[in-house]
């Protein structure tokens, strides 16, 4: 068994990379030029947190891998991302409403996070948490934006959440290794976040005119490294560079 | 990125003075101009000098926009997450520059829905160079070296330009784009010094690159008719042919330090003169751009078209959300 | 053909103690979008602590072609500048 403390970064900087490689998915096709920016900012805030959560998985590991080599050498069953963040990015609503339910549990993670016990993380939570305070921000203005928009939006941001509440469980479970990590300060109670999650996600889903819908058979193993199809994909076409050529810097 | 002088009849549309301007205002609007006055959106200018910059300013925005695509290509697949975040910044200063620019060009009474709309059907251009594709990684470190740093050269007399918006607008672009030249020479820095495939790699992306790059700087002085009026409009500076030597004598160097051959027999420093000589450009090649047979013409229009198609129910559920919020507060 | 958001005018605060100064537009649907492009436009290089945006249609412009009634009066108020006084020298700070 790997440290749990290494298994836990990745976790932490998993989620945050794959989602930062779905969002440069959008890139240039946005609804508007401004949209475009404003998925790019997201972007890029997920891609420095990715590097930070990343760098310290390698250095806790201690086997000489930096950040990159995590990124690019791991296969998709040694990825520890939760299965929402992979999913395909859809339409405009799909990719809000994959934000708006990641990063409303993110912030609440990333706000505990900035007492753990671990000072490093505790850093890095605290610099990310605004980054994530603002995602929940712009995320929700669309989500409500478009769910009480047209008709058409509205059956968009509908159909976008109703596929993601099944994988909405698996951001809150805490199995034995996190236990084990929040028991001495360093890993956050996930559980202990799920009802501020409910509250405020509920509130913003019916400012949009939507329902709440609890998915009866709710997904995980994202955190065991069982993924989706989709994302081995991803990775392909994320890797392949480095995978190519694996004497070479860049 | 920026171009100039594309679209020879667009250009000469917007040539045929109004006759019914008043030549007392044309006279104080020529003398402001000369004395290097800036001229802003309510101010009295001639019809030819608002149309003439819409398409300019417009084209340059267009540019920004597309321009987003080819790097876009390899932002997916960048080989370590510093340059993924290096190349997402820069794609989305790229957006910036675009707005800003839309931003300008409202100022004089187009809308940018109108622009888009042109750039849409094909009536209005953008910068050639976006037509050709990005097949390598290499290729993003010499649209960064190559194509930014002759855009630069375009950009930076721009910043005095007449038309006010339009030189605010430059000045914030050529702040933000310092770091896209210095990003794409480093990226290129990093693979002459790797392994053999990326040398090779570099190499092949600067004989690609090359004259394109060259070509950004629009048609040769003797046959670009509306140089002369636009310099004395001061929205344009330097010529063609001055900007595009200009890029020469110092990308040249460069390339040695980079030790890699820029593809042009005939490229020799003239001791006389005091600049390198170079070989003669192909303007059929260009033309053939111009007039949308580049490589990847359909591509690029057809995935600007397609964002804004799928993006039109977004725009429209804002706009009803918005109209709702206003209903609610009459009612409140 | 679908349409466009509005246009509005944003302006920063680069720091505290400074007014804010225009920058330039963006578009959007709404207000509360208009401060989120604004931030997402104009203030990514630390730019700005504040932001405002104003609809553009909002604005009322002096007319430039009044320009010298509007302005140039001001120019002969010579003695509102504080060069306009000559002090003996004797006056050290005032």
């Amino acid at each position: 068994m790997a440290d749990p403390l290494f298994e836990y970064l990745q976790r932490l900087g998993d989620d945050s990379l794959i989602l930062a490689q779905r969002l440069c998915e959008w890139c240039g096709r946005a609804p508007s030029v401004e949209v475009d920016l404003s998925i790019a900012n997201m972007g890029l805030d997920l891609l420095g947190q990715a590097q930070l959560f990343l760098a310290y998985a390698g250095e806790i590991e201690g086997k000489g891998r930096d950040e990159d080599a995590l990124a690019y050498h791991r296969d998709a069953a040694e990825f520890r991302n939760c299965l929402l963040v992979e999913q395909p990015n859809g339409d405009f609503a799909q990719t809000m409403a994959r934000q708006f339910l990641f990063s409303l549990h993110r912030e609440l993670l990333l706000e505990a996070l900035t007492a753990s016990s671990d000072t490093r993380i505790a850093e890095i939570a605290a610099k990310a948490v605004k980054e994530v305070r603002y995602h929940v921000e712009l995320s929700s203005d669309w989500v409500i934006r478009l769910g009480d928009g047209t008709d058409e939006s509205h059956r968009r941001m509908e159909e976008g959440l109703d596929w993601f509440w099944r994988f909405v469980d698996e951001m809150f479970e805490l199995d034995a290794l996190e236990t084990e990590l929040a028991s001495s300060g360093i890993a956050a109670d996930r559980r202990a976040l799920r009802g501020e999650f409910d509250r405020r996600m509920t509130e913003v889903v019916e400012r949009a005119t939507l329902e709440v819908k609890p998915s009866q058979w709710p997904l995980s193993g994202g955190r065991r490294g069982r993924h989706g199809e989709e994302l081995s994909r991803m990775l392909a076409e994320m890797q392949v560079l480095a995978r190519a050529y694996p004497d070479a810097r860049w | 990125m920026y171009t100039t002088e594309m679209d020879k009849k667009a250009a000469d549309a917007g040539l045929a003075q109004n006759d019914a301007e008043d030549p007392a205002k044309v006279a104080r609007f020529e003398e402001r101009v000369a004395a290097d006055e800036f001229i802003e959106p309510n101010d009295w200018m001639p019809e030819a000098y608002r149309k003439t910059l819409v398409r300019q300013i417009s084209q340059h925005a267009h540019s920004e926009i597309v321009g987003m695509l080819p790097e876009g290509n390899w932002l997916t697949r960048a080989p370590s997450l510093a340059r993924k975040a290096i190349l997402l910044a820069k794609i989305q200063d790229e957006a910036g520059h675009g707005l800003y620019l839309y931003c300008a060009a409202e100022t004089l009474g187009t809308s940018r829905q109108e622009m888009i709309e042109a750039l849409h059907s094909g009536k209005a251009k953008y910068s050639t160079i976006f037509n050709y594709p990005t097949l390598t990684w290499a290729d993003i470190g010499a649209i960064g070296w190559l194509v930014d740093g002759a855009a630069i050269m375009n950009q930076v007399p721009l910043q005095r330009t007449s038309y006010g918006p339009y030189a605010r607008a430059m000045v914030r672009i050529c702040k933000e784009e310092s770091f896209h030249q210095r990003q794409g020479f480093d990226l290129l820095l990093q693979l002459v010094n790797g392994t053999p495939e990326q040398k090779a790699m570099a190499q092949d992306a600067l004989g690609r690159w090359w004259w394109p790059s060259l070509m950004m700087f629009g048609p040769p002085d003797d046959q670009s008719p509306n140089t002369a009026r636009s310099m004395r409009w001061r929205i344009k500076r330097e010529t063609n042919d001055e900007l595009r030597q200009r890029f020469v004598d110092a990308t040249v160097p460069q390339a040695e330090l980079l030790g890699l051959k820029v593809p042009d027999p005939d490229l020799t420093w003239n001791e006389e003169r005091g600049h390198y000589d170079f070989g003669e450009i192909d303007w059929a090649e260009f033309y053939a751009v111009v007039r949308g047979d580049g490589p990847l013409a359909k591509e690029r229009l057809k995935a600007r078209r397609d964002a804004w198609d799928q993006g039109a129910w977004v725009r429209e559920a804002a706009d009803a959300y918005e109209a709702k919020q206003a209903q609610r507060s009459l009612a409140a | 053909m679908s349409r466009d958001w509005p246009l509005w005018e944003v302006f920063v605060r680069p720091r505290g103690g400074l007014e804010h100064r225009h920058v330039g537009s963006v578009h959007a649907p709404d207000a509360e979008m208009a401060v989120r492009h604004a931030r997402d436009t104009y203030t990514r290089r630390m730019e700005g602590v504040s932001l405002w945006v104003v609809r553009s249609n909002d604005i009322t412009a002096s007319d430039p072609d009044r320009s010298a009634e509007m302005f140039e009066p001001a120019e002969s108020k010579i003695y509102r500048h504080p060069t306009f006084y000559d002090l003996p020298d004797a006056v050290k700070h005032m």
